[in-house]
């Protein structure tokens, strides 16, 4: 089998040393030939193991046979049945552990770049005049459904209401759509504009977007429910409180949550200060604390606001880090320095309450843990001082209580998350939920999965 | 889009500003806050709503003009709009018919007592307000608060106006005087003020409530950059804000806290200048 020998394309990318100074994308996509390339290499399997990787079930082989042949349009088709945001998918699923993982010609050499042809088709139709989606007749079914959170979760399950015939809104705390994809997610790995036009194209299937509605505070659901003529609610609303460590210090000026770090560049555009009003610390040596996406996005994007260095430290080691490979890679070509096997102590503050150091133990792996990775252990006598200026914390996320506890009846586990059943209904009847506040911090493609999952029960609910 | 229905100048720098904002009206209580952005460029910053009128969907900020966005705001006119409002955010304040409260206000933080006073009024309390401003241009809302208080003492801090001297020194003497017995303190204004109050309260042992002014972004417990020492906890003032006991908070940190980004603040005001007119467009 001579596809088997073909190599995998490369991504065109933009060259580290440029890309450290701005916030431009930086992979740039796949030319077309390089997309039929790489195309041409899918074997066509008769029973596709990608798509057993794929939570929400692309069908994989037939969007990518379209892509060899040079049909786009077809390709287009395909990929939107399962997926309704490809373009943000195409860009940040981990396909590394799902579709790709599974893909047979990763057994013996590299797999099929499945996300990469995906991030391909997407952006072309986005570029489309005439949309590519089927022109489906949309029938009002005069019934109101609403959803609590813009993020992937509620993106979803709004656009396939909507399709059904249901006149859905979002209810969004910020004052702009897209949840993570919008505050958290950077611009130089998922631009803003992509995430507005599958905004933009689902506000053309009619759903309403009402912005700077905090449910809980604003209104809460049961006045939805009650007073707005709603019949069922999807709440989507994520698990986006920070969690930090308790470090002595760590009210110093110049400590961040990696929320309020990201938060701040992303959503509010600090990273453009002076044109934006929000100021964010630009630290010119910074410590980031933890060892996923969060982190990862956060020291690229500290190391972009000029530190040098800029640290990531981690208690475990690099096998143990659960941030994208990808990312990981990009963080190394931009000088992302790695301190592993280490563990925060305490932040150092100067006279004037600023951070001047962190202090740092070294850690060594013993016997695994409940999750089944070694468990980092302190090596006494180890402690030394790392010097920096900003000390950003990226060690997780808890669920907001801000929906739950105005809603007493709505069953909540003891981290706080939303019980469901299998179908997505919580404990009161004709609410649904899912995305991260069901799940705990997950990911796009697993909210999205919830989103269309949902969606379908609860048409099934109404129409009982 | 959130409509500014009525704008009216209050003192040399003090504005109040109606706006249309249909949700926050019927959701608000006492005690509660909003986050605005003026336009797509703007920051996000939180202001006390003031009052309410739930029927007519109008909510008021009393605003003062010392920053960068507090200046553009009020420089805004009846007629424009405020890009987003978002609300009513934090905790109500948790009123009681405590006996006798006095409601201490100083400069612009007489917009938060403002519409504890009426609240705690229709409980059954004894209310006397100490308000407080540097000079009689800077007490504001004094004819609002006598019309529904039992008592109300201004005070300047160069004697223009109402009795010489600070805040802390009314109280003091309402406490010695004990006509009637003063059994709760609720106090916003500069940090350094509202310390004091509870300094000098500490020792009676009288209810203490503080309403902290951190910086915020999201005011929803999203970020944590509201985060205070309250009895040795970090609290995110927010959403267990922003009112707390004054006797536990650690204002020191606060007031550091506050200068963090100073040196910006200054940059974008001056970068914003107009120099023709030096107004801060
Ligand atoms: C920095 C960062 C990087 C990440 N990188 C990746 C990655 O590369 N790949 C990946 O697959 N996953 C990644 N993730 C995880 C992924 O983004 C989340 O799992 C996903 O966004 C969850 O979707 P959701 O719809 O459940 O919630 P969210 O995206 O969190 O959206 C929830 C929305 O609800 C709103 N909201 C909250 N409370 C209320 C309320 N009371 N009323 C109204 N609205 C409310 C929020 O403002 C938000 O807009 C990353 C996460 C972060 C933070
Ligand atoms: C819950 C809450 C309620 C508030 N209610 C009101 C209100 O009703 N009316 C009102 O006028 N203001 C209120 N504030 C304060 C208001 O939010 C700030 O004055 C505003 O954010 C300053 O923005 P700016 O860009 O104009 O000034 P900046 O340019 O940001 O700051 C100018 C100067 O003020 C200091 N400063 C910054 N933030 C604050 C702050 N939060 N408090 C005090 N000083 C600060 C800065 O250190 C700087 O020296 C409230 C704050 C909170 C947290
Ligand atoms: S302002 Fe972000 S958590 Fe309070």
């Amino acid at each position: 089998m001579a596809r088997i020998k073909e190599p995998r394309v490369k991504m065109p990318e933009q060259e580290p040393q440029r890309r450290i100074n701005d916030f431009e994308e930086v992979n740039l996509g796949l030319s077309m030939e390089l997309a039929q390339q790489e195309a041409r290499r899918c074997l066509q399997c008769k029973k596709p193991m990608c798509m057993e990787g794929c939570p929400v079930r692309v069908n994989i082989p037939g969007f990518i046979g379209a892509v060899a042949k040079g049909d786009f349009t077809e390709a287009a088709k395909i990929l939107k049945q399962g997926n309704a945001l490809p373009a943000v998918c195409g860009r940040v699923c981990p396909q590394e552990t799902q579709c790709e993982a599974k893909c047979v010609l990763g057994v013996k050499g590299e797999p099929v770049a499945i996300g990469w042809l995906e991030r391909f088709v997407a952006d072309w139709a986005l570029t489309q005049e005439t949309p590519v989606e089927e022109q489906i007749s949309i029938e009002p079914n005069g019934k109101k459904v609403a959803i609590v959170g813009s993020g992937p979760a509620g993106l979803t399950c709004a656009g396939e209401l909507a399709k059904l015939g249901y006149e859905v809104t979002i209810f969004e705390a910020f004052h702009e759509a897209g949840g993570v994809l919008i505050y958290g997610i950077p611009q130089f790995r998922l631009p803003k504009e992509i995430v507005k036009k599958e905004i933009d194209s689902l506000k053309k299937l009619g759903v309403k977007i009402e912005l700077n509605v905090v449910v809980g505070k604003t209104v809460t659901l049961d006045q939805l429910i009650m007073e707005e003529g709603f019949s069922a609610i999807f709440v989507a609303n994520g698990a986006g409180l920070p969690v930090f460590m308790n470090l002595p210090g760590e009210n110093l000026k110049g400590v961040y949550s990696a929320n309020e770090f990201l938060t701040r560049v992303n959503l509010m555009r600090a990273y453009r200060f002076g044109e934006y009003a929000t100021p964010v610390i630009r630290g010119s040596k910074v410590v980031v604390i933890g060892g996923g996406n969060v982190a990862m996005d956060a020291v690229r994007t500290a190391r972009r606001l000029g530190a040098e260095p800029a640290i990531l430290v981690y208690r475990r080691s690099r096998e143990e880090m659960p941030a994208r490979i990808e990312e990981v890679h990009h963080a190394e070509e931009e000088g992302i320095v790695f301190e592993m096997l280490t563990n925060p102590v305490g932040i150092l503050g100067n006279d004037g309450g600023w951070v001047k150091g962190i202090e740092c133990q070294r850690q060594k792996l013993g016997e695994p843990d409940s999750s089944g990775r070694r468990r980092p252990e302190p090596i006494e006598g180890s402690n030394f001082v790392i010097d920096c200026d900003l000390v950003i914390e990226a060690i997780g996320t808890r669920a907001n209580p801000m929906v739950t506890q105005t809603t007493p009846d709505l069953k909540v586990n003891k981290w706080g998350y939303i019980e469901t059943d299998e179908t997505g209904m919580t404990s009161k009847p004709g609410v649904f939920a899912g995305g991260d506040i069901v799940r705990g911090a997950a990911t796009v493609i697993l909210a999205m999965g919830d989103g269309k999952r949902t969606a379908a029960a609860i048409d099934a609910y109404l129409k009982k | 889009m959130f409509q500014i229905v009525d704008k009216k100048q209050l003192s040399e720098n003090v504005y109040r500003l109606e706006v249309q904002a249909p949700r926050i009206a019927k959701a608000y209580r006492p005690g509660q806050f909003a986050i605005l952005r003026i336009d797509e460029n703007g920051e996000r910053i939180p202001l006390t709503i003031a009052q309410a009128k739930p029927l007519e969907g109008l909510i008021t900020f009393i605003i003062q003009a010392i920053g960068f966005t507090t200046r553009r705001l009020c420089g805004m006119k009846a007629g424009e709009a405020i890009r987003d409002v978002a609300g009513p955010l934090g905790r109500a304040t948790e009123l009681e018919r405590f006996g006798h409260v006095v409601l201490v206000g100083g400069g612009v933080g007489t917009a938060v007592i403002y519409p504890q006073a009426q609240a705690l009024k229709d409980l059954g309390n004894r209310v006397t307000a100490v308000i407080g401003g540097r000079t009689k241009e800077l007490v504001i809302l004094e004819d609002e608060l006598k019309s529904v208080c039992d008592q109300v003492l201004p005070c300047t801090d160069d004697g223009s106006y109402g009795r010489k001297g600070f805040v802390t020194t009314a109280l003091s003497e309402l406490i010695e005087k004990g006509e009637p017995k003063v059994d709760a303190v609720i106090t916003a204004g500069p940090v350094m003020m509202m310390k004091a109050i509870s300094d000098l309260t500490r020792p009676f042992g009288i209810k203490t409530i503080v309403s902290l002014n951190p910086i915020m972004v999201d005011g929803t417990g999203m970020c944590g950059g509201c985060r205070v020492t309250v009895g040795g906890k970090t609290l995110f003032a927010c959403v267990e804000g922003p009112e707390f006991d004054g006797h536990e908070v650690d204002f020191k940190e606060l007031v550091d806290r506050l200068s963090t980004y100073r040196d910006a603040e200054k940059q974008m005001v001056e970068s914003h200048r107009c120099k023709l007119d030096g107004i801060i467009k």
